[in-house]
């Protein structure tokens, strides 16, 4: 595989009353394992079901109740770990996390702190094309997800839903290597990305799939690299966590929101607190969440329920061999073998589908640039004007690939290729029979456009006389020579034959 | 006629059963006129007949058709702890009230499969934390036995258990043992109770104290009734997973009282200061029993001992800690009366404190405190490094060819009620100090009632097995309980 | 290690249990007691002991990822103080 050079981003700084500060920004990504049943009950995770209709007694906390491992999580857990170069531990532990939460039936969580499944690893962030940010992860661990407390639907009391109650998650956590707001969506793109390639995730932020808790600091310049050298996190400030944020753009506006919060309480003399904090999009504001800071105690200890996981070797190379092409790869590839700008390659191959789309009609079209201008221009963009996904696309790859074979062949001009699309999208069809019949060829016998040439010469002398002067004006010859030949005539041999016979 | 049918062990009624001469309706109806004459005893909470006459009936059928199993028809009392489908259970909490679970747990489904029947349930130290059945919402079970005006503990957790089958309401009864909860009862009411080796009976559906060490078990008139129930009882459970994927062994079959060669290890470290002569008089006529049994007696050390109780007094109440925390009047049970302005935190707080007993309440905070920030190295993780040396002590005995270990299973023959509520609650605790190294190690473990003190009380014996071999413990406990000879019932005052 | 009434509290607040003010020294005085007993393990060497993870152990039983449970909302909120469409009720809460 080729690896595209790139050069890290520069780091976003925020000019403040006094001076200048650089943010530095930790990730812990809350993706839902994609699994039929939970991960440790056989009750559905579907999304959107009856309130407390996806519960089993176990994820109700009945008692007596008793967890036992769904095996095909880990599996998800350990290929999104292989997805991210990750260590995978032969050897991990489940512990329980206890608060009290009215959505936390167990009154624990039953999580990985010890021991996770998944070491250190990283993710390349795309920043824009030969820029990128190595994020490096620390680990990734399984862990099962609370249930959902309504607070708007009575006056005086929450209500609980336990559907969600236990559905697996991967809690993912970075290194705080993220510099600002936009690569922390980068982050979160790039991320979701990948577990997307990998079917681990489906990465549905509105459903609450993915979901981000960002650690943010603030410190002056030059001290970051103090922190790099050291690994030091004294040289960095103190952090502020922003809980749950569903939304790419929310955590953009609430690290800036956050930051500039800092940066003021430190100008002003003060100091930031260490805490856990809410963003509330209404107002754009981050505020303190006390609910969760007065019992701050967790009291992990190694959930009895259950033994140490152990896994062997063989089954994860089992799952190893079976990783799909991964976005960076399939990116460089995209640049190698089809020629392809970096742009391009990474517009195509930011979902799988699309890329998928793109490699066929390449196949039978066989020219990857044109293809990719194709798909991304015309095809995106009239998929997009009517809110479309590529799954959606009445057009397939075979009549894409047909329509660009017919560009390439010269059989039709870039113009009435667009009219062609437009036909094939709204009406269907085969693009090469549709030319056919419809009488799109272009004309490219010189001596029926040489007879139209002369024709239009003949009607008007004025015009003539006028282009002579200024050569300028034979673009309107050859308009009224595509006008006369209905846009079929070659435009190229229509150029050549106008200033031939004008004397250009 | 009636009157006699209860004091039946499991394996002659289950004989007479089959035989025809007797039927379930009519073991059962006697049971629950029994338990009916049984009121001061407070052993049944929550009687069941109506359950036990359609078992009995359908029990009755499957009789007649033939190949019963071994309980098919056998009247038997559960421990509250245990979750019954559509019958309270309560583990014997305020916090618990009104519930009925939707479920049935693994233990008494496979019971009840088998053609047993319920009773009803019994009483039991809340959420099984205590020694002495002084916790309970439902007030003390009382110990059949009696010598002088006082009420004797019938011991704990599984108080109301022991009381049934001694003063034989029941033919048997479940049990669950953390720290000696089956063990002591047993000893402190003349009958036999065996906790398997962690792992063989499923923790499904019975109400979590401390889950690494809870098992299950029964409580029963004598070593053979003990293997049949505990054959129906336990299995492996794909619903625990610390449920063990074994075979489960004929344990009846395996009786054979010959002992003949086999090692027993007598630990110098159980012989503590201040025991009572007669403990160590009644321990002595063990050995010897085993020995006339032809075993070969041996002295072990067993050095960690000492700090057994300790540990378990950090993990069983860390654990518990956190296994009760699901008690927070949202989903199941009591849930406090609120004031105006009270919240969520206001809600837990209040239902907690009126739902948990004293005992409870102390254990949670103990566990909560064990666990919090800063402590849990010192505290948890010592204790569970210390367990794993507990451990190794049996397994360098049982390595050095011991078969089994022999103890005393109590400091002391059962004790009146309310005798100990004054003292602090550490004392209580030193009622588990023979027990309590078998859970922490995961063995399984048995006592045997073996003689009476000068009182007239029944004191029981230990023995201690290899995991996984309960089938050689019961029988080395069978050669014990043909050597003891204990026949001693407590006479009728209830 | 002594505890003191302020220790009590926050373990008690921590634990989700009320504790009257006045039943404060009683409780600090029951932790001291059983405390003072688990003091006993730092007589032992656990240098270079592992900290027990399983008494038994095995191999950790895995279940296939299949929906066996579920669909019986009336059966999980049949125990509940206030069950109302649906939903277990509960105070609010204030987050």
């Amino acid at each position: 595989m080729l690896d595209l050079s790139y050069e890290p981003p520069k780091p976003k700084v925020i000019a403040g009353a006094k001076h200048d500060w650089e943010l530095v920004i930790g990730m812990e990504v809350h993706a839902q394992v994609a699994s039929q049943a939970k991960l440790f009950s056989g009750a559905s995770t579907r999304f959107g079901a009856e309130p407390n209709s996806n519960v089993s007694f176990v994820d109700a906390a009945m008692p007596g109740m008793l967890p036992v491992i769904n095996e095909f999580c880990i599996e998800q857990a350990v290929r999104t770990g292989l997805g991210l170069k990750a260590q995978i531990n032969l050897v991990s532990a489940f512990d329980r996390k206890n608060y009290f939460y009215p959505d936390l039936p167990q009154g624990y969580q039953i999580s990985q702190l010890y021991h996770p499944l998944v070491g250190e690893g990283e993710i390349l962030v795309d920043m824009e094309p030969g820029i990128a940010r190595l994020v490096r992860i620390e680990r990734i661990h399984v862990e099962q997800d609370a249930g959902k407390s309504i607070h708007d639907m009575d006056p005086a009391m929450s209500f609980v839903d336990l559907n969600r109650t236990g559905v697996a998650l991967m809690e993912i956590v970075s290194r705080p290597d993220i510099r600002g707001p936009e690569e922390a969506a980068a982050y979160v793109t790039k991320l979701r990305q990948i577990l997307r390639y990998l079917c681990t995730c489906d990465g549905n932020m509105q459903n609450g799939n993915l979901r981000a808790d960002v650690n943010v600091s603030v410190c002056r310049p030059g001290q970051y690299e103090k922190y790099q050298e050291t690994q030091d996190f004294s040289h960095l400030g103190t952090r502020c966590e922003i809980k749950n944020m569903n939304s790419m753009r929310f955590i953009q506006a609430a690290i800036d929101y956050e930051a500039r919060r800092q940066i003021a309480l430190l100008e002003g003399g003060g100091s930031v607190v260490q805490e856990t904090r809410l963003y509330d999009p209404d107002k754009g504001e981050t505020r303190s969440m006390r609910s969760k800071e007065e019992a701050h105690d967790y009291r992990y200890f190694p959930c009895p329920d259950l033994l140490p996981l152990e896994i062997e070797q063989g089954w994860v190379d089992d799952i190893a061999a079976s990783l799909p092409e991964l976005p960076d790869e399939k990116k460089a590839r995209f640049v190698t073998e089809f020629g392809l700008s970096e742009y391009d390659a990474n517009v195509l191959t930011a979902e799988t589908v699309n890329a998928a789309y793109f490699e066929s009609v390449v196949r039978e079209a066989g020219d990857g640039k044109l293809a990719a201008n194709w798909v991304i221009n015309e095809l995106f963009g009239r998929l997009k004007k009517e809110d479309h996904g590529i799954d959606e696309s009445p057009v397939t790859p075979a009549q894409l690939a047909g329509i660009i074979r017919l560009i390439k062949s010269d059989a039709i001009s870039g113009k009435i290729a667009k009219d062609l699309f437009e036909i094939v999208y709204t009406e269907g069809g085969d693009p090469e029979v549709i030319v056919e019949e419809r009488g799109m060829k272009q004309v490219t016998d010189t001596g029926a456009i040489e007879t139209a040439v002369d024709e239009i010469i003949a009607a008007n002398p004025a015009q003539v006389e006028k282009a002579k002067q200024n050569p300028k004006l034979a673009g309107w010859f050859v308009g009224q020579v595509m006008k006369a030949t209905g846009g079929k005539a070659n435009p190229k041999a229509v150029n050549q034959i106008v200033s031939a016979k004008l004397g250009l | 006629m009636m009157t006699e049918l209860p004091k039946l062990k499991i394996a002659e009624a289950r004989d007479a059963l089959r035989k025809g001469e007797l039927t379930s309706a009519e073991l059962t109806e006697a049971c629950l006129n029994a338990i009916e004459g049984a009121g001061a005893l407070n052993a049944f909470v929550h009687k069941t007949p109506q359950i036990a006459q359609e078992q009995a009936a359908a029990a009755d059928d499957r009789l007649k058709a033939g190949g019963a199993p071994d309980l098919c028809g056998i009247p038997l009392g559960i421990k509250d702890l245990f979750c019954t489908k559509g019958v309270a259970s309560q583990a014997a909490s305020r916090i618990l009230e009104g519930f009925r679970p939707e479920y049935e747990s693994t233990v008494t489904r496979q019971l009840f499969d088998a053609g047993a029947v319920m009773l009803g349930k019994l009483n039991m130290d809340e959420f099984a934390m205590g020694s002495s059945n002084e916790t309970s919402t439902y007030g003390n079970a009382v110990n059949p036995w009696k010598v002088d005006d006082r009420q004797l503990t019938p011991g704990g957790s599984s108080g109301g258990s022991a009381a049934a089958v001694a003063a034989d309401l029941c033919l048997g009864a479940t049990g669950t043992d953390t720290g000696g909860s089956i063990r002591q009862p047993a000893a402190f009411t003349g009958i036999t109770g065996i906790k398997p080796t962690y792992g063989r009976c499923s923790r499904w559906g019975i109400v979590a104290f401390a889950s690494s060490l809870d098992q299950a078990g029964p409580m029963a008139k004598d070593v053979r009734d003990a293997a049949i129930l505990l054959r129906a009882m336990c299995g492996h459970d794909p619903m625990d997973s610390t449920s063990a994927d074994l075979a489960v062994p004929d344990f009846e079959a395996m009786l054979t009282g010959d002992i003949k060669g086999k090692t027993i290890g007598i630990p110098r470290e159980y012989r503590m200061d201040g025991m009572p002569d007669e403990i160590d008089a009644l321990w002595t006529r063990g050995r010897e029993m085993l020995q006339d049994a032809g075993a070969k007696i041996v002295d072990i050390s067993l050095p960690h001992t000492k700090y057994a109780l300790p540990a378990y007094y950090v993990i069983a109440p860390a654990e518990a800690s956190s296994n009760l925390a699901r008690y927070d009047g949202v989903r199941y049970g009591h849930r406090a009366k609120l004031s105006q302005g009270d919240g969520i935190v206001e809600m837990y707080e209040k239902t907690r404190a009126e739902g948990f007993g004293e005992e409870v309440k102390r254990r949670v905070m103990v566990g909560t405190y064990v666990l919090s920030a800063g402590f849990y190295d010192a505290y948890y993780n010592r204790a569970r490094k210390v367990r794993t040396l507990i451990k190794k002590d049996f397994e360098d005995a049982f390595d050095a060819g011991i078969d089994a270990i022999l103890t005393p299973a109590t400091p002391s023959a059962a004790f009146g009620l309310g005798e100990m509520t004054e003292a602090d609650p550490v004392a209580m605790y030193l009622n588990d100090v023979f027990t309590v190294t078998v859970n922490l190690a995961g063995l399984p473990g048995i006592s045997v009632p073996a003689g009476l003190d000068k009182q007239g009380l029944p004191l029981g014996l230990q023995l201690i097995g290899r995991p996984w071999d309960e089938g050689d413990l019961l029988n080395t406990a069978y050669a014990l309980e043909r050597s003891a000879g204990f026949v001693a019932k407590p006479s009728k005052w209830w | 290690m002594s505890i003191d009434i302020e220790t009590a509290a926050r373990v008690a607040k921590l634990a989700r249990i009320r504790v009257d003010e006045d039943d404060l020294p009683q409780l600090a005085h029951a932790f001291n007691d059983i405390l003072g007993f688990i003091e006993q393990l730092n007589e032992v060497d656990v240098e270079g002991v592992e900290p027990m993870v399983s008494v038994t152990p095995m191999r950790l039983k895995r279940r296939a990822d299949g929906v066996t449970d579920g669909n019986m909302a009336d059966r999980i909120l049949s125990n509940a103080p206030d069950a109302r469409e649906g939903f277990f009720a509960v105070p609010k809460v204030v987050e």
